[in-house]
């Protein structure tokens, strides 16, 4: 079995936001990026499924030479080879594009997203990812095992789930439960220098969608404290003048 | 041109955060001078369906074909995007819920229309721009981004516009869309609902749960909490890490964003992981025994005291509030 995972190169989550250019660019400066959460937990389980010699591994990212790193983490961590379209991710839709052009020349029997970037958090890449290839997708996921030639996935649901079969090849993306992510053993940190990653040009897209602005949330006012004997006067307050019980 | 509003349910029900996005959609008609088309998908009674023209769908197609009963996203994106053509619309509104999230990226490529997801705001429509503004960072910024394309979908977040009833009525139509086989390759087998539960994202107050809570029995007091108050529960990340609550519940950067009217934190020091997840909240009411907890800082109401004894006492209080209402 061919898995292929997406991956994407995100501030770290303690990253304190802030802008630049009048507000029009994220301020990458000091700013350390890592392997997207998710997308992590979307290797581990391809992993765990060709383990013993039933697959292999391909990450692949849309950015430009700096996101190498991550790549070498992610090859680190057990993926067994990788490709990095050379280009700046300008959108969802762009990338969902570069990545489908990459899997319309090498066919996979699954391609996995983590359920969203938890920089621009559009959970957009999977589903869109499905509709240029024709293919089914299922968006956050908390469970995937394969049965042959389909699969069983749990798709998170408002207050519950859903249990679907899907026919093999599809997309789905990846949320917490799916698995535990993996830890780079000595090996893997070693032979990840080595293993191929193979930097492909982009293809021209037509764009849709341009970040214009970005600002940071209001700052609230001052907080008030009550005494804790005075839970009587919280519940006032909330009716009366917050005026949301 | 018109705009079409997709109306998800829930088990032949449509949720508050449906009606959401059927006002949202409608604020859109008016400024863009038009008229509102609904479509709804599987089996709605007739007088559920009526409600969305009360909130202000000029039109409502239904869809009652028993192949589309469950939410497939491949098929139901034909369906829409087929809606669209028919009702020549060049907006498509849609709730960014679980399953708008796997739905919309489809529309939006089938009518080669730009996507603006998770919108918490109406558009900005001025001099042929089309922008709107969205969360990003995960609650610790916001996104203002601008459709270039001529059609346009966007995506709403829940609890982020106001349902107004518009004392309308809307004509009722049936619609027949061409199915396509290969839009089943993947089948629902099951779907397991919690009814008596509220459900997080769609939460209007959510009681929240912190490592302060020292174990998962002690969880009793904040589902009284919650219950009393009508609010779904969640907790923070280590909460849902250890196994003491279910993933699902997790708010925060790599969990789940909410925006309700009311977050109560209790026994949760406020990373800034976690502040990322409720920052869209309305009021942050936070209870905490460290004074010096980060929380505090972007609370609007805070107690410093012991969760053990202060949730009892704001348990009687809400009951005794709620005797008295």
């Amino acid at each position: 079995m061919k898995i292929l995972v997406c991956i994407s190169n995100v501030p770290d989550t303690t990253t304190k936001i802030t802008f630049t250019d009048n507000n029009t660019q994220f301020n990458t400066n000091g700013v350390q990026f890592i392997l997207n959460p998710y997308d992590e937990i979307a290797l581990a389980r391809a992993i765990e499924l060709t383990e013993g010699g039933k697959g292999t591994v391909t990450v692949i990212n849309v950015g430009e030479v700096g996101t190498e790193a991550t790549i070498r983490k992610a090859l680190a961590i057990g993926a067994d080879n990788a490709v990095r379209i050379n280009a700046k991710p300008h959108d969802a839709w762009f990338v969902a594009k570069q990545i489908a052009n990459h899997v319309n020349q090498n066919p996979y029997d699954l391609v996995l997203t983590g359920r969203e970037s938890i920089d621009y958090n559009g959970s957009k890449v999977a589903a869109m990812l499905g509709e240029l290839l024709d293919i089914p997708s299922v968006s956050i996921i908390k469970k995937l095992d394969i049965d042959g030639d389909s699969a069983i996935v749990e798709r998170e649901i408002e207050g519950g789930k859903e249990i679907l079969t899907i026919t093999l090849p599809f997309v789905a993306g990846v949320a917490e439960g799916v698995a535990e992510p993996k830890i780079p053993n000595m090996r893997g940190i070693m032979s990840a220098r080595t293993k191929p990653l193979t930097v492909v040009e982009p293809v021209n897209v037509n764009t849709n969608v341009e970040y214009s602005h970005f600002e940071n949330p209001a700052a609230r006012g001052q907080v008030k404290l009550i005494s804790s004997d005075e839970s009587a006067k919280l519940v006032q307050l909330l009716h009366a003048e917050a005026r949301v019980i | 041109m018109a705009v079409l509003i997709y109306t998800e349910n829930a088990t032949g029900k449509f949720k508050k955060s449906t009606f959401e996005a059927v006002s949202y959609a409608k604020a859109i008609a008016i400024q863009s001078g038009t008229t509102l088309t609904a479509i709804s998908i599987g089996e709605v009674r007739i007088e559920e369906l009526a409600l969305l023209g009360k909130y202000g769908a000029d039109k409502i197609l239904q869809v009652a074909n028993a192949q589309l009963k469950n939410f497939i996203n491949q098929a139901y994106a034909s369906v829409i995007a087929e809606a669209a053509h028919k009702e020549n619309a060049d907006i498509v509104v849609l709730s960014n819920s679980f399953s708008g999230r796997g739905l919309a990226p489809r529309v939006a490529v089938k009518l080669e229309a730009g996507l603006a997801d998770g919108a918490i705001a109406l558009p900005e429509i001025s001099g042929g721009q089309f922008k709107v503004k969205k969360a990003a960072f995960s609650g610790k910024a916001f996104a203002t981004v601008e459709l270039t394309s001529t059609k346009k979908v966007i995506s709403l977040s829940p609890n982020s516009f106001q349902v107004i009833d518009k004392h309308a009525e809307g004509k009722i139509e049936e619609f027949s869309p061409a199915i396509k086989q290969t839009d089943f390759r993947a089948m629902v087998r099951e779907v397991i609902q919690s009814t008596d539960k509220v459900s997080l994202p769609d939460a209007e107050i959510v009681v929240s749960g912190g490592r302060g809570l020292k174990g998962p029995e002690n969880w009793g007091m904040l589902e009284e909490l919650a219950g009393l108050l009508g609010a779904a529960t969640a907790c923070s990340k280590p909460v849902s890490d250890a196994g003491w609550r279910s993933h699902s519940e997790h708010v925060g950067q790599t969990g789940i964003a909410v925006s309700p009217n009311l977050y109560i934190a209790i026994g949760i020091s406020g990373a800034i992981q976690h502040l990322a997840g409720v920052s869209s909240s309305k009021v942050i009411v936070v209870i905490n025994k460290d004074p010096e907890a980060p929380f505090f800082k972007v609370a609007d109401y805070g107690i410093v005291g012991d969760a053990f004894e202060v949730v009892p006492k704001l348990i009687a209080a809400v009951k005794e509030y709620k005797a008295s209402a």
